[in-house]
């Protein structure tokens, strides 16, 4: 089902304001008519058409809650939770995270960056026009960030940056990526923030990444080689980058939960109109009380991961959420994913196993959100920092 | 240039319609409403020939409907204002459902009178709900304007609409000395979405509400039920033996073939 209110929808409705609700119609409609009828090709051809950057710009589904003044539609958060609960409804992940990689790689330039740098990387991004990367994590340090190795040396007006960067989401196709380089010697204060852009020398894509799920996104290694980075791309001061990280964590991660209450959620209305359209033993499967119980209880999950995710998006949004609420959060919208996902499958039987079908994709996509914008492990980690748990 | 677009929320055309217990109302629980189709067109089209003739042009979005829960017309009215109409006139009825299109015709006439000058009105063809189709032309005749139903295409110059129609099996081209009303097929403009920044400028521009004294008129329903069941399938035989009673019953009882 696309379009419309069903309960769950109901129980979360209370978050939400008219805007929200148009918006989420907007977005369905958007989804339907420009995405879905091409998710399975673009999962099987591992990468959605660069058309649909420029398309979802027009429609206004890029950088919601930006601000206006950069190119946004000044929305809020719960704008781009309902735009991501459509654009994951359509079927394609990939599509909607490669939509999405601007989510994470416009913050730090939005946070560090000065008026002209703002300027000059946000609106032409918004605008689908170019495609924008974060560049974090590397081969040898993923959780570990303070163990970044990507090295950026002064010279002259500017730095030479060498070294890799493992995993970046849009990254094969990226016009500009935000790429944390090391600056200094302190793992943390040494870190800075630079916007490498498309076409210069020493910067290339060294790989493009098959993936288990998010398929048609495109994922890459970058290389540096001696690339020089004018002045005039690092954002902020230098030795600035790791505090922003930390503060664009909290987005990066909400966004991530979100994902999760919506793969299961979508996961959950594909089975629920399966087990009633599908018979066995000469009834559809949805009148055995195994299935319906089932159904019962991957709403269950499906809910509290998406009332949780609701309820922590309007403290990100009042400003009064901590790093160890949206740990929390995002492991269980996470698991939520996994598990409702699965038991789609389940429901879909042999039906389910098959790729032309959005749950067997849903179930693939579902297990990034354990390891993406930080591991289950790393949430746990900072959670229990948060609720004081070490001895 | 000064365009009214009317427009009425309908029940979704995806939404399972179940007749209340009255029997004369369909039951509005789990119904979602939205902008008649045909008039999101019309107001895409409206938008286009205000972006068209440039600065002074304005668009005003005309509703008459409910003020409650689904059928809340402002809500319907504020969707045109998110697809790009400068502000919206109400015309209060909470007994708009089994109304009198003549009424509502009067009614939409009426506010539209209280605005003074206009270019042109459009409407959709039909709302999707009742499928009268006889709003637009009762509209202009009541606002003694030309009038031309279920244009697939509409030019505005020299203070003449220009509007292709879809008549059985051909086109027609009519052209309207302005001001005048037209009521648009889905083919009238494609289809918009309405983009966040209109969707949250929607929420500052005016609405105005219009009250208008409603009467019951000379119509009255009467009866509401849903569709006939359809006849169970028939099973006539198999492979080409079942080819001549097959296509007996097809010629002689379902009348689905003539020759
Ligand atoms: C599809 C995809 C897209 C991605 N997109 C981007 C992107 O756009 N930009 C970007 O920068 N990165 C991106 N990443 C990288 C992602 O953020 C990292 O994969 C993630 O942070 C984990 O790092 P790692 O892979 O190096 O795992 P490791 O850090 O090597 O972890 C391996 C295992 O060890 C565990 N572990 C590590 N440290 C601890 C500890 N202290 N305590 C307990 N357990 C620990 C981990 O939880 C994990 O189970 C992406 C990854 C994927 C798969």
């Amino acid at each position: 089902m696309i379009g419309g209110m069903d309960e769950i929808d109901r129980f979360c409705d209370s978050f939400l304001d008219d805007s929200h609700r148009a918006f989420r119609e907007a977005a369905r409609g958007f989804a339907k008519q420009a995405i879905e009828p091409h998710a399975y090709a673009w999962e099987e051809a591992e990468l959605f058409d660069r058309g649909l950057y420029t398309q979802a710009a027009e429609a206004g589904l890029l950088g919601p809650s930006f601000p206006e003044a950069y190119g946004g539609a000044g929305g809020d958060v719960f704008h781009l939770l309902v735009s991501t609960e459509a654009l994951i409804e359509a079927g394609c992940t990939g599509a909607a995270v490669g939509l999405g990689s601007l989510e994470i790689a416009l913050p730090p330039i939005m946070i560090l960056g000065s008026e002209a740098q703002k300027q000059r990387f946000v609106p032409p991004v918004l605008r689908g026009e170019r495609i924008a990367a974060l560049a974090i994590s590397e081969p040898g340090a993923g959780s570990d960030v303070a163990g970044v190795r990507c090295l950026a040396r002064p010279e002259g007006a500017g730095y030479r940056l060498n070294g890799s960067k493992l995993y970046v989401t849009s990254g094969v196709r990226a016009d500009q990526v935000t790429v944390l380089a090391r600056t200094g010697l302190d793992p943390h204060a040494g870190l800075s923030f630079f916007v490498v852009e498309k076409g210069w020398e020493g910067f290339r894509v060294s790989r493009a990444l098959k993936k288990t799920g998010w398929r048609a996104s495109d994922t890459a290694e970058l290389a540096f080689e001696d690339v020089f980075v004018p002045t005039t791309h690092r954002l902020g001061e230098e030795g600035a980058g790791f505090a922003c990280l930390m503060q664009t964590f909290l987005g990066e991660r909400l966004y991530l939960a979100a994902q999760g209450y919506a793969l299961a959620h979508a996961a959950w209305r594909e089975a629920v109109a399966y087990s009633k359209a599908r018979e066995a033993f000469g009834r559809p499967i949805a009148g055995f009380q195994v299935i319906r119980h089932k159904l019962a209880d991957m709403a269950a999950r499906t809910l509290s991961a998406k009332v949780l995710t609701y309820q922590c998006a309007a403290q990100v949004r009042a400003g009064s959420c901590s790093p160890a609420q949206v740990a929390l959060v995002k492991n269980e919208a996470a698991r939520a994913a996994e598990w409702v996902c699965r038991e789609a499958v389940q429901v879909l039987g042999g039906m389910g196993y098959m790729r032309e079908t959005k749950v067997e994709r849903f179930s693939r996509d579902a297990r990034l959100l354990a390891i993406g914008g930080g591991t289950s492990e790393i949430m746990n980690e900072i959670a229990s920092k948060g609720l004081g748990l070490a001895p | 240039m000064r365009i009214f677009v009317c427009v009425k929320a309908v029940p979704d055309t995806a939404a399972r319609i179940k007749v209340d217990k009255d029997g004369s109302h369909i039951d509005p629980s789990g119904v979602k409403f939205v902008l008649g189709p045909y008039d999101a067109r019309a107001v895409a089209k409206a938008i286009s020939l205000k972006e068209a003739a440039g600065d002074g042009a304005e668009v005003i979005a005309v509703s008459a409907g409910g003020t409650k829960g689904e059928r809340d017309a402002k809500k319907r009215l504020k969707d045109a204002l998110a697809l790009g109409a400068d502000r919206g006139i109400l015309i209060p009825d909470d007994g708009c459902e089994n109304r009198d299109p003549l009424e509502v015709a009067k009614a939409l006439a009426a506010a539209i009178k209280a605005e003074g000058e206009f270019s042109l009105v459009l409407l959709g063809r039909t709302a999707v709900d009742d499928q009268a189709m006889s709003v637009g032309p009762m509209l202009g005749a009541l606002l003694g304007a030309p009038c031309v139903t279920d244009a697939v295409g509409l030019e505005i110059a020299g203070g003449k609409a220009t509007v292709t129609r879809a008549a059985e099996g051909r086109q027609q081209t009519v052209e309207l000395t302005l001001p005048a009303v037209v009521s648009g097929q889905r083919d009238l403009a494609e289809e918009k979405y309405p983009k966040l920044k209109e969707i949250l400028k929607a929420g500052k521009k005016p609405i105005a509400d219009f009250a208008y004294a409603w009467t019951d008129g000379g119509y009255t329903v009467t009866a509401l039920e849903p569709p006939p069941e359809p006849v169970a399938g028939k099973i006539v035989g198999e492979g080409p033996d079942a080819v001549p009673e097959l296509f007996n019953l097809l010629q002689n009882e379902a009348k689905k073939l003539s020759f």
